[in-house]
């Protein structure tokens, strides 16, 4: 059994951060120079701590799959920050963002980790704001704040609907700046293939450059992986199009725990699905459920009528609409969290009154409109209304629209202490490749918050503790036999994956094993369905290894290449997604397991048996992985079922 | 929909490039135009043909890593979108649609339809931000900005980088996105204080990088998926005038 040591810190829950920032060791600037630092990865999880950790001194090679780190997935959160500023007077504090993001993730996260998130917040939103971020603002000058699901508060800073874009850009710039101070080399189109454990301690990556296909070894003192989320295990998901589990999926081959890898988000105001081709889902931002308002008809036959195109939604009368969210959860109503949301959808459209292609509901402004104006609506959701028109066609501001839940957002991830350390010593995880901060279910407005507490408040601080120890330790050489080991590891996967040379496609395994995942692994759960998943999987996993085929040269760019790498790790991610959801005999938070239900069809949870963090240990290619179980001790907030009636 | 394609396909850097046709049937008119891509290359795997090659990543219009010439215009025939949220129904079935990568200097052609723009993260490089660590910053409420220069900064701030402006400009210039830049930050408080030496940098070094002067005939206003506009083109000039001055 590994042990899992959160070094959490003593005392109270809101000394914690103080008092280990006061007692960690920190390195000297002569000696950060000395000390190299690889960043894996340009969200805002990664960008915020290469440009942080450069501007402290140390050397960052900072690397992404894209041809610019500005472009990292991060960049498409629409709706926007939270912080606990309290600009609004309406009674927020540090204690209730901590309160509300430990209940909003059904009590599967680390108190500790979650009240520092809610410390720093603050402060994010003073560092934005010096760095040119342009949020909304007040007609006084002061900044603009709305609601996301989950409070009662406004706390959510926003930049109209695209947030995590001008967030991101701001990293990016500080980041450029470092990169022009060169104290950050800059890696795009590097995709990191393989972690080089040297002595125990990671020390390098091998990576693939895509645009010559050479195998490279980049080494330092310590790796930062903010490499983002899994959700494209399910093929179609509102992630970016490459972003992939395979420098996590490295890391916990090579001893590093994988954390609650069953808890995944589902978003409940996606575009929803229209057909066989698509290749992603397009998210509405949460932040329409302010002036939204979500319904389906009362009635079954007029849900038929819409479906077969004979009544227009806005011919049905006002007493004919089953406005759901608000009759079941009158106090939160169409701002309960994310995954009640999609459930009570998926719940509606099960029992036949879905509209559309019978899996949708509508999101409707009518009454916002009448209420505010259209001048004030578009102001407040322009850039939304006009994606969502470009892409369905539809004029939502006379039309209700339609969505569907997807696959947005990975809560499981790298298992990582206080410190965001993984089990390989100098081996860190930040944002959302980590599990930490948002238990079974994330609040609007917490993933940016997140990725950027991450990254400028907290790695720049815990990492010196681990460096302040690696001073005497020259620049890693990358000639040595970890690193012939590691590179030849990525070479023999390279060369299993062109030998192949069967008749089908990445595409279309990925496409299958996404079918298996949502349907089994996905809004609801049961036993049968995860057991049915675990051997579909490994069936599958067989043909593509059988039946494979990647067109074009290795050492070439070679799009499809890079496809079957990820698509080969996400094959085995998912047997451990369902692996993890089988184990689990509670619902809480995105986990909905069918079996474990109140009365009312809520998730039941199950304190007394899994008050845990289930972290995985791989043992080997043939071998079942362990689980080892992080108990979850909860000082400042009492357990409950969550209530938002 | 049934469409007859002619695609630039180019091997690397150094090969001469050629249009290529291709045919693909039965696209739906609801699908987007990378859709539409995908399909053909899945139709080039099965008979063991290279994919075509493009940038593409969020597929939401938001990172912008994708972008082309289709029949001629950079992002396509729809306003305001860049390629991925193009949709085939802008199309008529039977349709001949050409497809080319970006064409400018400071962009070479990578392969087929991927360029390299390294040459946009050279100019932010250069300039393109406000030199602030982290960890000193004030109480973000301390220095109120007017909503209005908010909203313009916003406005310019929006760009997406993907190098329309550049591809739709018959000199290459890279006005547009440097403008949008100097533009989001001048209009700030916080961003004043370097303005003038933020300008005057990331002028020369676009200069120095290939990019083309100006035109003043506004292709890159008509072709941003963004809506950024002219004005911004000015707002640099004048600080750029300032800053000389």
């Amino acid at each position: 059994m590994v042990k899992l040591e959160s070094k959490i810190p003593d005392g109270p829950v809101d000394q914690k951060w103080d008092r280990y920032k006061s007692t960690q060791k920190l390195v000297n600037p002569a000696n950060k120079r000395k000390l190299d630092v690889i960043v894996v990865g340009t969200g805002l999880a990664g960008a915020a701590a290469a440009a942080s950790l450069a501007e402290l001194g140390f050397k960052v090679k900072s690397f992404c799959y894209q041809d610019s780190p500005r472009r990292a997935h991060s960049i498409a959160a629409q709706g926007g920050i939270n912080a606990a500023k309290n600009y609004q007077n309406d009674g927020d504090s540090v204690y209730r963002l901590f309160f509300d993001t430990v209940k909003g993730g059904d009590y599967r996260s680390r108190e500790a980790n979650v009240y520092r998130l809610a410390e720093v917040s603050n402060q994010i939103i003073d560092q934005c704001v010096a760095q040119g971020v342009p949020f909304a603002r007040e007609y006084g000058g002061a900044l603009d704040n709305r609601s996301f699901g989950g409070a009662l508060v406004s706390r959510t800073f926003y930049a109209r609907g695209q947030t995590g874009q001008q967030l991101l850009l701001g990293a990016y710039q500080a980041m450029s700046r470092q990169v022009k101070e060169e104290n950050i080399e800059l890696y795009p189109r590097m995709e990191m293939l393989n972690l080089v454990v040297m002595d125990g301690k990671a020390r390098g990556i091998i990576a693939r450059d895509a645009l010559t296909g050479n195998i490279e070894r980049y080494s330092a003192h310590a790796v930062v992986l903010a490499t983002g989320g899994y959700g494209n295990v399910y093929f179609l998901s509102t992630m970016a199009m490459g972003a992939n589990v395979t420098a996590a999926w490295q890391a916990y081959k090579k001893g590093a725990l994988f954390g609650n890898p069953c808890f995944v988000q589902i978003h409940p105001t996606c575009i929803p699905v229209h057909g066989e081709y698509q290749s992603k889902l397009t998210l509405m931002s949460e932040s329409l459920r302010n002036d939204g308002r979500i319904w389906v008809p009362k009635d079954k036959d007029d849900a038929a009528r819409i479906r077969k195109g004979e009544l227009h939604p806005t011919d049905l009368p006002e007493e004919k609409r089953d406005y759901y969210l608000e009759r079941r959860y009158p106090a939160f109503g169409n701002l309960v969290p994310r995954d009640v949301a999609s459930r009570a959808a998926k719940e509606r459209c099960d029992a036949g009154y879905g509209v559309g292609t019978g899996l949708a509901v509508y999101l409707d402004f009518k009454d916002a409109i009448e209420r505010l104006g259209m001048e004030k609506i578009e102001a407040k959701y322009g850039n939304l209304f006009q994606m969502y028109e470009k892409i369905t066609d539809d004029n939502p501001y006379e039309m209700p629209m339609m969505i569907y839940p997807a696959i947005h957002y990975a809560m499981g991830g790298l298992w990582v202490d206080y410190e965001l350390q993984t089990t390989v010593p100098g081996l860190f995880a930040t944002g959302e490749a980590n599990f930490s901060d948002h238990g079974a279910n994330r609040l609007g407005a917490s993933a940016l918050m997140q990725g950027l507490a991450d990254g400028y408040f907290v790695i720049p601080y815990t990492i010196q503790n681990y460096l302040a120890d690696e001073i005497n330790t020259p620049r890693i050489d990358t000639s040595g036999e970890a690193f012939d080991q590691a590179e030849q590891e990525t070479r023999q996967q390279v060369e299993k994956l062109m030998a192949v040379k069967g008749t089908t496609s990445v595409d279309t395994f990925h496409k299958h094993l996404g079918k298996i995942m949502w349907e089994n692994v996905g809004m609801s759960r049961n036993k049968e369905g995860l057991e049915h998943a675990i051997e579909e999987i490994r069936k599958l996993r067989g043909s593509f290894w059988d039946d494979l085929r990647v067109p074009g040269e290795a050492d070439d760019l070679n799009p499809e290449l890079q496809k079957a790498f990820r698509v080969a790790d996400f094959l085995e991610l998912g047997e451990l997604m369902a692996r993890d959801a089988l184990d689990r005999e509670e619902s809480c938070g995105g986990h909905f397991r069918e079996e474990y239900q109140t009365g009312e069809g809520e998730a039941l949870r199950k304190d007394d048996e899994y008050a845990y963090v289930a972290a995985w240990k791989y043992e080997g290619d043939n071998q079942p992985p362990s689980l080892h179980k992080e108990s979850l001790h909860f000082e400042a907030i009492e357990l409950k079922q969550r209530n938002y009636k | 929909m049934d469409l007859n394609l002619k695609i630039w396909r180019q091997k690397d850097r150094q090969s001469k490039g050629s249009f290529v046709d291709y045919e693909v049937t039965g696209i739906s008119p609801d699908s987007s135009f990378l859709e539409m891509l995908d399909v053909l290359n899945e139709q080039l795997i099965e008979v063991g043909d290279e994919p075509v090659v493009f940038d593409h990543d969020c597929r939401e219009g938001i990172c912008g890593a994708c972008g082309m010439h289709i029949n001629g215009r950079a992002h396509g025939p729809d306003k305001l979108v860049s390629v991925c949220q193009l949709h085939m129904r802008k199309f008529k079935d039977g349709d001949t649609i050409i497809v080319e990568p970006w064409r400018a200097r400071a962009f070479p052609v990578i392969k087929d339809l991927m360029v390299d723009r390294t040459s946009f993260d050279a100019l932010i490089q250069e300039a393109g931000y406000i030199s602030v660590n982290t960890g000193n910053a004030p109480d973000a409420n301390t220095i109120p900005v007017p909503k209005k220069n908010a909203d313009l900064s916003m406005d310019a701030a929006t760009c997406i980088g993907c190098g329309a402006c550049v591809a739709a400009c018959k000199n290459a210039s890279a006005m547009l996105f440097v403008a949008a830049k100097v533009s989001h930050l001048a209009l700030l408080p916080q961003g004043q204080i370097e303005a003038k030496e933020r300008a005057k940098k990331m002028v020369a070094s676009m200069d120095a990088l290939g990019f083309g002067n100006c035109t003043n005939t506004g292709a890159c206003e008509a072709e941003c998926p963004k809506g950024i506009d002219l004005t911004n083109i000015a707002r640099l000039n004048r600080q750029y005038y300032r800053a000389k001055i």
